[in-house]
C-alpha cells in the first residue's frame, strides 16, 4: 500500500498494483457510499465477473464504503485479490484467507540444476513460470523488488503460492534478510503458505541461519505445518565466504549453499568480469563448505541472456568444479544448462557397469570390488548412482 | 434478407446489396469452372508515351467517377504513402461512394476512417486494419465490407466479382513503359506479386514510382503491356517502415515455448525426414522462432527441404544459404536481407497469389506445402479458426493469406492459450475465417491438440513426449484460469462478409453493440 496526500484536498488515498499487462492498479479513497469504477482491457468479456470479484473481496477485507478505482490490464482473479488486499488490508487490518496448495512434502535432496528468478511483484511472469522445465523457481522478494513495493510483492507471492500451478518446479521464495526491515514480515507471510524451500540471502554467519530457523520453526508450529521447510543459504559477501563452513553446518534444514557473484564482487570492490577470476576462489570455498557438510552447491547466474555459447561454457565450468546447479534469469537459459548437466552415453554405461559390479559384490557378501582393474568403493558408487539418477531425469534410462 | 446455414453451421445471406451469394459448402467443394472475366483493352497506338507529369494528371486521365472501385497493393506495408495520397486527392475532387480495394491495410492508413465517415469511401473490399475495422464494426461503412484472402482476392478479380476501375500500383522501380518490380530503388520491398491481378484485370492501371529506371526495367513483375500510365513522384513510401532493418526473434518465453513445441511436433511427426519436406511460416513472433528451431533440427538431421515459403525473413534466407532448403518461394519480404537475397540468389523466387494461393485455377502450390504455421485470435472445439474478429466482437484484422496457407498438408495454429486473460480456445468462434476441416493442430504453451479428423497425425505422434491433449482439455485449462467470458452482442445488420477462397460465404460480421 502506498499512502498519498491529494494536493487539492485533505482526504487520503491508498493505492497498490501496477498499470501493466497482466496486472491491475487499484486506488481508493474513503467515501460515504460504495462506488467501484472499473476500467479494463477485458471489460467486454469479463466486466460483470470482475465487478463481482472486486465486490466480494472488498467485503472480505472489511471495506464497506469507499470510492474504488480499478485499472485492469487482464489480471487474473488471484492478482486482483492480492492487489486489493495490498491496498485495503493495512487500513482495515484484514487479510484474505488463503489455503496453501496441496503439494508433496518438501525435499531437501532433489535436482536443482536450474533455478529461475521471478521478480515477486510481477504476476505476468509467474503465470507460465511452471511451463519452462526449471528445477526450481525463485519467487523473489529481495533484490528485484523496490522498497516501496515490498509489502505488495509479499502479498502477491502469498496469493501466487495459493493459486498458481508451478508444475513440477520447486517453489522457492527468496525472502529479505532478517537484518532488513522486511525479513521478519516476509517469513510471517510466506511460511504459512508452505513453500517448497526458502532462499535466505546475505548469509554471513551461523547466527544468521539460526535466527531464521528459530522464526520458521515457531511459525511452522503455529500454523501446524508438519514438514520442515528446507533452507538454501545464499552467500554473497566476503564475510559469508569466510564463514561458509560454519554456515553450512548451522542447521538440519539446510539443503544447499548458493553463491551470489554480483553482490560478492561489489562487496570486495572488484569489477564483475566474464571469466569471473575475482570470484573464483570464493565460489570454490562456498562449494567446499557445502560439500563438506553434505549439501548441494549452487552456482551464481550467467547474466548475459543473449550469449548461449558463454552460458554453456559457464555451465560446463560449474559442472567440472562440482556444482549442482546454476541460477537462471531467462527461461531460454534452462535447456542449455540441463544439456550440460546431462550425462553422456559413456558416463551412463560406465555407471551402470559400476552399479552392477557392486550389486554382484554385495550378493557375494563383499563390500568392495573392482571394474577393469580399478577399485569400486563408496564414493565411486555414489557418483555412479548420481549419474544414473540424472540419466533417469533426462529420460535416458 | 434470406439466410441459409452453410457447411460450418453459420447463417449467411443468399443475397446482399444486389450481389447474389453462395454459402460455403466445404473447403474443397467447389472446382474451377465456367469462364473467366476479360478486362477492357484499348488500342496500343495511344500508348507511345505513358509518362504523366503528376498524380492529378493520372486521376484526370482515368476519368474517375463516383462509385468507382480503386485498388492498391500492400507490399510497402506500414511505409505506404500512396493509398492515403490518392484517396485524399479523390476526396478533394468531391468524389464519393468509392470502393476501396486494397490487398491489405496498415496502421498508417488510419486516416481513411475519416473518408469512410464522410462517404468518400462507401466500403472496403479486401482487408482491414484496427481503426478501419472498428469503424466497420460500428456500422460506419455505407455498404458491407468484403474480406478476402490473398488467393481469394486474385480469384475475385479474375472471376469479375471484384471489378477494379482503376488500379494504382506503387512500384519501387519502373521504366516509362510501366514494366515494374519491387527489387530496386529507395522503396525496394521485394516481391510485387499482390499487384499482379490488378494489373491484369483493372480497366485502368497507373504505375506510380519514385525510381524511374531506363527501359527495360527487368525483372518485370508488372508487365508494361498492362499499364496505362506511369507517374513519377518524389516518394512512394517510408523505407524504414517498408522493411525493417532486421527482423528479431521474440524474447517472450511463452512464445518461444510455443515455437519449440511446434517445431518438435514437425520433427517428431516424421514429416521432416520424409522426401518432399517443405514448410511455410510468416514473420510473427512465434513464426520466426519456429523457423530458427526448424533450422536447428534440420541441420542436426542433415535434411534439405524441397522448398520453404514466406512471408520471408532473414531466417528463411539463412535456410537457403545454409543449404537447408533448395528453394525459398517468397510472397513478401519483411527485412532488408530478404530483399537483397531475392535480388541476388537464383533460388530465392518471387511468387504471386496466382501461383501460390489461387484456388480457382488448375491448382496452386498451397496444397503442396507440407506444414503451414499460422496464428489465430480464436479456435473453437470444432477447430474452426477466427483471425478477423476478437472475442469481444470487434473486427480488427484482414484474412491475409490464412485460408490459402491453411490448405497445406498439415496446418498448425500457434497461439498462447490465454492472451492477457483472453482464452484462445472457445466453444464457438466469434467469426469463422477457416473451417475446422482445414486445421490440423493447435499448439499452445500448455498443450497441443490434434484435430480428431487426423488419425494419421495422432498415430505419428504416439510416442512423442510432447504434451498432446484433447482440445476440450485445453479449453478447460484456459477457463480454469480466466473464467467463462461474456459473448459480444450484435444487432442484425451485416457489416462485413467473410468470403472463403472459392468465393462462397463462410461467415458474416454483424454490427457490434459495444458495452458502454
Amino acid at each position: 500500500m502506498e499512502k498519498h496526500k491529494h494536493m487539492s484536498e485533505t482526504k487520503e488515498r491508498y493505492c497498490a498494483g501496477r498499470d501493466q499487462k497482466g496486472d491491475v492498479w487499484i486506488e481508493w479513497t474513503p467515501a460515504p457510499t460504495r462506488e467501484i469504477h472499473l476500467q479494463s482491457s477485458v471489460k467486454a468479456l469479463f466486466g460483470p465477473h470482475l465487478l463481482e470479484v472486486i465486490d466480494r473481496t472488498l467485503i472480505e477485507l472489511g471495506l464497506a464504503d469507499a470510492r474504488v478505482v480499478v485499472q485492469d490490464q487482464g489480471a487474473l482473479d488471484f492478482v486482483i485479490a492480492a492487489r486489493l488486499e495490498a491496498a485495503v488490508g493495512p487500513v482495515t487490518g484484514k487479510k484474505l484467507a488463503l489455503t496453501a496448495r496441496a503439494a508433496a512434502a518438501p525435499q531437501r535432496k532433489r535436482l536443482r540444476r536450474t533455478r529461475l528468478y521471478l521478480p515477486g511483484n510481477n504476476p505476468d511472469l509467474m503465470i507460465n513460470a511452471g511451463l519452462y522445465g526449471a528445477d526450481c523457481l525463485i519467487l523473489d522478494l529481495e533484490d528485484s523488488v523496490a522498497p516501496a513495493e515490498k509489502a505488495a510483492a509479499r502479498i502477491l507471492v502469498r496469493h501466487a503460492l495459493a493459486h498458481v500451478d508451478f508444475g513440477a518446479s520447486e517453489r522457492i521464495v527468496r525472502v529479505n534478510p532478517l537484518s532488513s526491515p522486511y525479513g521478519g514480515e516476509d517469513l510471517d507471510a510466506i511460511v504459512p503458505m508452505a513453500p517448497d524451500a526458502l532462499l535466505i540471502p546475505k548469509c554471513e554467519s551461523r547466527t544468521d541461519i539460526l535466527n531464521v530457523e528459530e522464526l520458521i520453526a515457531s511459525l511452522e508450529k503455529r500454523f501446524g505445518l508438519v514438514h520442515p521447510i528446507p533452507l538454501i543459504g545464499l552467500i554473497e559477501s566476503a564475510k559469508g565466504v569466510v564463514n561458509a563452513a560454519e554456515i553450512a553446518l548451522a542447521c538440519d534444514r539446510l539443503a544447499a549453499l548458493c553463491f551470489g557473484a554480483e553482490d560478492f564482487s561489489a562487496d570486495i570492490g572488484a569489477e564483475r568480469t566474464t571469466d569471473g577470476r575475482e570470484s573464483f576462489v570464493a565460489r570454490c570455498q562456498v562449494l567446499l563448505a557445502a560439500k563438506a557438510a553434505g549439501l548441494q552447491a549452487l552456482d551464481t547466474v550467467y547474466a548475459n541472456v543473449q550469449d548461449e555459447a558463454g552460458l554453456t561454457a559457464s555451465a560446463q565450468e560449474a559442472v567440472a568444479l562440482g556444482f549442482d546447479g546454476k541460477g537462471v534469469i531467462h527461461p531460454s537459459q534452462i535447456k542449455p544448462i540441463h544439456q550440460v548437466f546431462c550425462p553422456t552415453a559413456e558416463q551412463i554405461d560406465k555407471a551402470q557397469r559400476i552399479v552392477a559390479a557392486m550389486e554382484e559384490a554385495l550378493a557375494t557378501g563383499s563390500g568392495v570390488t573392482a571394474l577393469n582393474g580399478k577399485m569400486i568403493d563408496a564414493p565411486v558408487l555414489m557418483r555412479a548412482e548420481r549419474t544414473l539418477a540424472l540419466a533417469k531425469e533426462y529420460g535416458l534410462l | 434478407m434470406d439466410f441459409i446455414a452453410n457447411a460450418v453451421g453459420r447463417l449467411v445471406p443468399t443475397e446482399l446489396e444486389g450481389r447474389r451469394l453462395k454459402p460455403f459448402a466445404g473447403a474443397h467443394a467447389d472446382l474451377a469452372g465456367g469462364t473467366g472475366y476479360g478486362g477492357r483493352i484499348r488500342a496500343a497506338a495511344q500508348y507511345t508515351d505513358k509518362l504523366l507529369p503528376d498524380l492529378d494528371a493520372a486521376i484526370e486521365a482515368c476519368a474517375i467517377r463516383d462509385g468507382m472501385t480503386i485498388s492498391f497493393h500492400h507490399h510497402l506495408r506500414n511505409g505506404d504513402m500512396l493509398i492515403n495520397l490518392v484517396m485524399e486527392k479523390l476526396a478533394q475532387r468531391g468524389l464519393k461512394d468509392l470502393v476501396l480495394a486494397p490487398s491489405a491495410l496498415f496502421p498508417t492508413h488510419e486516416k481513411l476512417v475519416a473518408l469512410i465517415e464522410s462517404g468518400v469511401i462507401s466500403h472496403v473490399e479486401g482487408s482491414m486494419n484496427g481503426p478501419i475495422g472498428r469503424a466497420c464494426s460500428l456500422g460506419r461503412m455505407k455498404k458491407a465490407a468484403v474480406l478476402r484472402s490473398h488467393g481469394g482476392r486474385f480469384r475475385a478479380i479474375q472471376d469479375g466479382d471484384l471489378h477494379i476501375d482503376v488500379a494504382f500500383i506503387a512500384a519501387p522501380c519502373s521504366d516509362a513503359h510501366g514494366n515494374a518490380n519491387g527489387l530496386y530503388g529507395p522503396s525496394a520491398c521485394g516481391p510485387l506479386g499482390f499487384a499482379l491481378a490488378d494489373s491484369l484485370w483493372a480497366d485502368r492501371v497507373v504505375v506510380v514510382t519514385d525510381h524511374l529506371a531506363p527501359f527495360p526495367c527487368y525483372p518485370w513483375t508488372i508487365e508494361g503491356g498492362h499499364v496505362d500510365y506511369v507517374v513519377q513522384v518524389e516518394r512512394i513510401g517510408d523505407p524504414a517502415q517498408i522493411v525493417s532493418g532486421t527482423t528479431e526473434i521474440t524474447r517472450s518465453p511463452t512464445r518461444l515455448l510455443i515455437a519449440e513445441y511446434a517445431a518438435r511436433f514437425v520433427r517428431d511427426s516424421g514429416l521432416m525426414t520424409e522426401p518432399g519436406f517443405s514448410f511455410q511460416a510468416g514473420a510473427g513472433g512465434v513464426s520466426l522462432a519456429f523457423v530458427k528451431f526448424m533450422a536447428d533440427y534440420m541441420a542436426a538431421a542433415g535434411i534439405t527441404a524441397d522448398f520453404v515459403r514466406g512471408g520471408s525473413t532473414r531466417f528463411m534466407v539463412d535456410l537457403l544459404n545454409r543449404g537447408l532448403t533448395r528453394y525459398l518461394l517468397d510472397g513478401q519480404s519483411f527485412d532488408r536481407d530478404t530483399v537483397a537475397s531475392l535480388r541476388d540468389h537464383p533460388r530465392h523466387v518471387e511468387t504471386n497469389p496466382f501461383v501460390s494461393y489461387n484456388y480457382h485455377s488448375k491448382g496452386c502450390f498451397a496444397q503442396r506445402v507440407q506444414v503451414s504455421v499460422l496464428g489465430a485470435t480464436e479456435v473453437d472445439l470444432d477447430f474452426n479458426v477466427n483471425v478477423n474478429t476478437h472475442s469481444d466482437g470487434w473486427l480488427l484484422h484482414g484474412i491475409g493469406g490464412f485460408t490459402d496457407a491453411a490448405d497445406a498438408h498439415v496446418t498448425m495454429i500457434t497461439a498462447p492459450l490465454v492472451r492477457n486473460r483472453v482464452p484462445i480456445i472457445v466453444d464457438r468462434v466469434t467469426t469463422v475465417t477457416a473451417p475446422g476441416e482445414m486445421i490440423d493442430v493447435i499448439v499452445t504453451e500448455r498443450g497441443i491438440a490434434i484435430n480428431p479428423r487426423r488419425d494419421d497425425l495422432q498415430e505419428r505422434l504416439r510416442h512423442s513426449s510432447l504434451p498432446i491433449v484433447p482440445i476440450e482439455k485445453l479449453s478447460a485449462m484456459a477457463v480454469a484460469m480466466t473464467g467463462v467470458p461474456e459473448k459480444p452482442r450484435f444487432n442484425d445488420r451485416v457489416v462485413a462478409l467473410i468470403e472463403f477462397r472459392d468465393g462462397t460465404i463462410i461467415d458474416v460480421v454483424r454490427q457490434l453493440i459495444p458495452r458502454e
